[in-house]
C-alpha cells in the first residue's frame, strides 16, 4: 500500500464567489492532503484572498462546495455542518494567520492571554496549564518568557506575527490558513518567520494553505502551488514545476518578473 | 532484471509566451534505460538539454510527449503523467537529487538541511541527524559549522552540503547535476568515492560531469545528447 491511498483533508469542488456581478473566484477545484503546504499565488485582485475566505468559511461561496475530513474520520460538506461542528473547526481544528496581526490578535489583552484564550475557548480552565502552554508557545516562536504579560501593542511587527502564529497553533490545529503571512515585514524578520513556519509544518502532519504574492516565500514554504488570474486557477502543480517550467503565459510573466539578487 | 527507469519517445519543447511565443526544442524521441548499479554519464555541449533531462526525470519539467517509467515501490509509474502528490512520494522514496545550487531558508542550520530528506521519510530525528553528521564529516565540513546556516558558506562548502543532503536518504535512483564542479581535488575524490560506493550498493545514478577525468573514473556508460538537429 502506498501513501497515496489515504484520504484528502480538504476538497474544494467548483468553488466560486460573486460580489454582485463582479467575479471573486470561479470554479476552483483541488484537494489538500495531510501534511501538504499549498501556496496560492497571483497578483492583487486575482481572487486568492476571496478563495481563502471561502475555503475557511469566512465568506459564503456562491457556488460549489468544500468538503473536510473531520477528526472522527468522517468527511462532511462545510455548509452542512452543525453549529457546534463549525465552532470546533474555527476555534480548534483550524488556524487563521492574517496579514495584519491586529486582525488575528486581541490588542487589548496580554500576549499570554492571547494564547490562553484559544485554549479557554475549548474548555481549558486550569490557570497553571494555560500559563504553561502560553510560555511553551512563546518559546517555540522565539519570544522571551518575560514578555508574556506585555500587550501586543508593545511588540514589533515581526513579534506580533509570531504571537499570532502561537495563538493559532496552541490548540493543535490540523489546518492553517495564512493570508500574506510575511507581507509588510522586513526581509530579515521574514526569514525568521519563514524558518519558524517551515519548522512548524515540516514533518508535523500540519497542512496549510498560504496565500502570497511573494514567489520566493511560496518556493521555500510550499510543496504545491496554484496560480490565480481573474478569479480562476490557471495553472497548478508541484511548486518547483510551476516556478521552473511554467506553462501559461501569465505564469511565465510572473516568474520572469521576479528580481534576482 | 527489469530496468529501474525506462524513458521512451520523450519530447521537451519550451514555449516562451512572453517572447512572442518562440519555441525552443530541447529533444524529441529520446530513449534511455537505467538499471541497478549503473552510473550513466550524460554528455553533450552546453544547451543540449543535460540538466533538462535530469529535471524531466525528477518531475520538475513537464514532458511534451513520451513516457518516463520509474519502478516505485513495486509498481511502474510514468512521471510524465503522475499527479504532483505521487511525484512528491517518488521523490521521498525512489529518486534522490543533487542540484548544482543549494536552496535554503536563511537561518536553518546545515545539519537540519542535510537531515531533512530523512525526516520527510519519517525517520527518527536522532538517527537522521547522526547520519547527516556522518556525511558532513566525510565531506570535510567541520562540526563547528553544522549549526550555522550554509547561506554564508563558500561555493565549494555549499556544494558539499548539497551533496550530503542528496546522499542522506538512500534511494534506488540518484540524479547528480555537476556534483564535483566547484570542489578541490581532495573533496572531488571524496565525492567520487561516495558515488562509486552508492553504485556498488545498487543505486542507479545519472550524472552530468563536466570534468572528463571524474566522468571516466565513475561512469559505467555514457549517453550523448547532441541537441535538436
Amino acid at each position: 500500500m502506498t501513501e497515496t491511498n489515504d484520504q484528502p483533508l480538504l476538497v474544494a469542488e467548483g468553488l466560486g464567489k460573486l460580489y454582485g456581478g463582479r467575479v471573486g473566484c470561479v470554479d476552483v477545484s483541488f484537494a489538500l492532503w495531510p501534511g501538504e503546504v499549498l501556496a496560492i499565488v497571483g497578483e492583487s485582485g486575482s481572487g486568492k484572498s476571496t478563495l481563502l475566505k471561502c475555503l475557511s468559511m469566512q465568506l459564503e461561496a456562491s457556488s460549489g462546495r468544500v468538503r473536510y475530513r473531520l477528526r472522527d474520520g468522517r468527511t462532511a460538506a462545510l455548509d452542512e455542518l452543525s453549529e457546534a461542528e463549525r465552532r470546533f473547526l474555527m476555534r480548534t481544528d483550524w488556524g487563521f494567520v492574517h496579514q495584519d496581526p491586529r486582525d488575528g490578535l486581541r490588542m487589548g489583552v496580554s500576549a499570554g492571554a492571547n494564547i490562553g484564550e484559544r485554549l479557554m475557548a475549548v474548555g481549558e480552565r486550569h490557570y497553571g496549564r494555560i500559563r504553561g502552554a502560553a510560555l511553551d508557545w512563546l518559546d517555540r516562536v522565539e519570544i522571551e518568557a518575560d514578555r508574556i504579560d506585555d500587550s501586543p501593542l508593545a511588540y514589533s511587527g515581526g513579534m506580533r506575527q509570531r504571537l499570532q502564529i502561537a495563538r493559532n497553533l496552541v490548540t493543535g490545529p490540523r489546518l492553517v490558513f495564512m493570508d500574506e503571512p510575511t507581507g509588510g515585514l522586513d526581509v530579515s524578520v521574514q526569514a525568521r518567520l519563514l524558518d519558524l513556519m517551515r519548522r512548524l509544518t515540516h514533518g508535523s502532519g500540519l497542512s496549510a494553505v498560504v496565500v502570497t504574492h511573494d514567489l520566493a516565500v511560496a518556493r521555500l514554504l510550499s510543496s504545491r502551488m496554484m496560480v490565480m488570474q481573474g478569479g480562476r486557477v490557471i495553472e497548478s502543480g508541484l511548486t518547483d514545476q510551476v516556478l521552473e517550467d511554467p506553462q501559461e503565459p501569465y505564469t511565465q510573466l510572473l516568474v520572469s518578473s521576479v528580481l534576482q539578487v | 532484471m527489469a530496468p529501474l527507469l525506462e524513458i521512451t519517445n520523450l519530447r521537451k519543447t519550451f514555449r516562451l509566451h512572453i517572447q512572442g511565443g518562440v519555441e525552443i526544442p530541447v529533444f524529441d524521441g529520446l530513449e534511455l534505460t537505467l538499471s541497478r548499479g549503473e552510473v550513466l554519464a550524460v554528455t553533450g555541449p552546453s544547451g543540449t538539454g543535460k540538466s533538462s533531462l535530469l529535471k524531466l526525470i525528477y518531475g520538475t519539467y513537464r514532458a511534451g510527449a513520451g513516457r518516463i517509467a520509474v519502478r516505485h515501490r513495486g509498481s511502474v509509474i510514468d512521471i510524465a503523467t503522475a499527479t504532483p502528490r505521487l511525484i512528491g512520494e517518488i521523490r521521498r522514496h525512489t529518486i534522490g537529487s543533487v542540484t548544482q545550487f543549494l536552496r535554503a531558508i536563511p537561518r536553518v542550520p546545515t545539519l537540519d538541511i542535510v537531515a531533512e530528506p530523512l525526516l520527510e521519510r519519517g525517520e527518527d530525528a536522532g538517527k537522521a541527524k547522526a547520519r547527516a553528521g556522518a556525511l558532513l564529516e566525510r565531506l570535510a565540513i567541520p562540526p563547528r559549522l553544522w549549526h550555522l546556516s550554509p547561506v554564508t558558506f563558500s561555493g565549494g562548502e555549499q556544494q558539499r552540503v548539497n551533496i550530503a543532503r542528496g546522499f542522506a536518504a538512500t534511494a534506488p535512483i540518484l540524479l547528480l547535476d555537476e556534483p564535483t564542479a566547484s570542489l578541490d581535488p581532495a573533496n572531488r575524490e571524496r565525492v567520487l568515492g561516495m558515488i562509486s560506493e552508492a553504485s556498488a550498493e545498487g543505486t542507479a545514478i545519472i550524472g552530468i560531469f563536466h570534468d572528463a577525468a571524474a566522468r571516466n573514473q565513475v561512469a559505467t556508460r555514457t549517453f550523448a545528447l547532441t541537441g535538436p538537429g
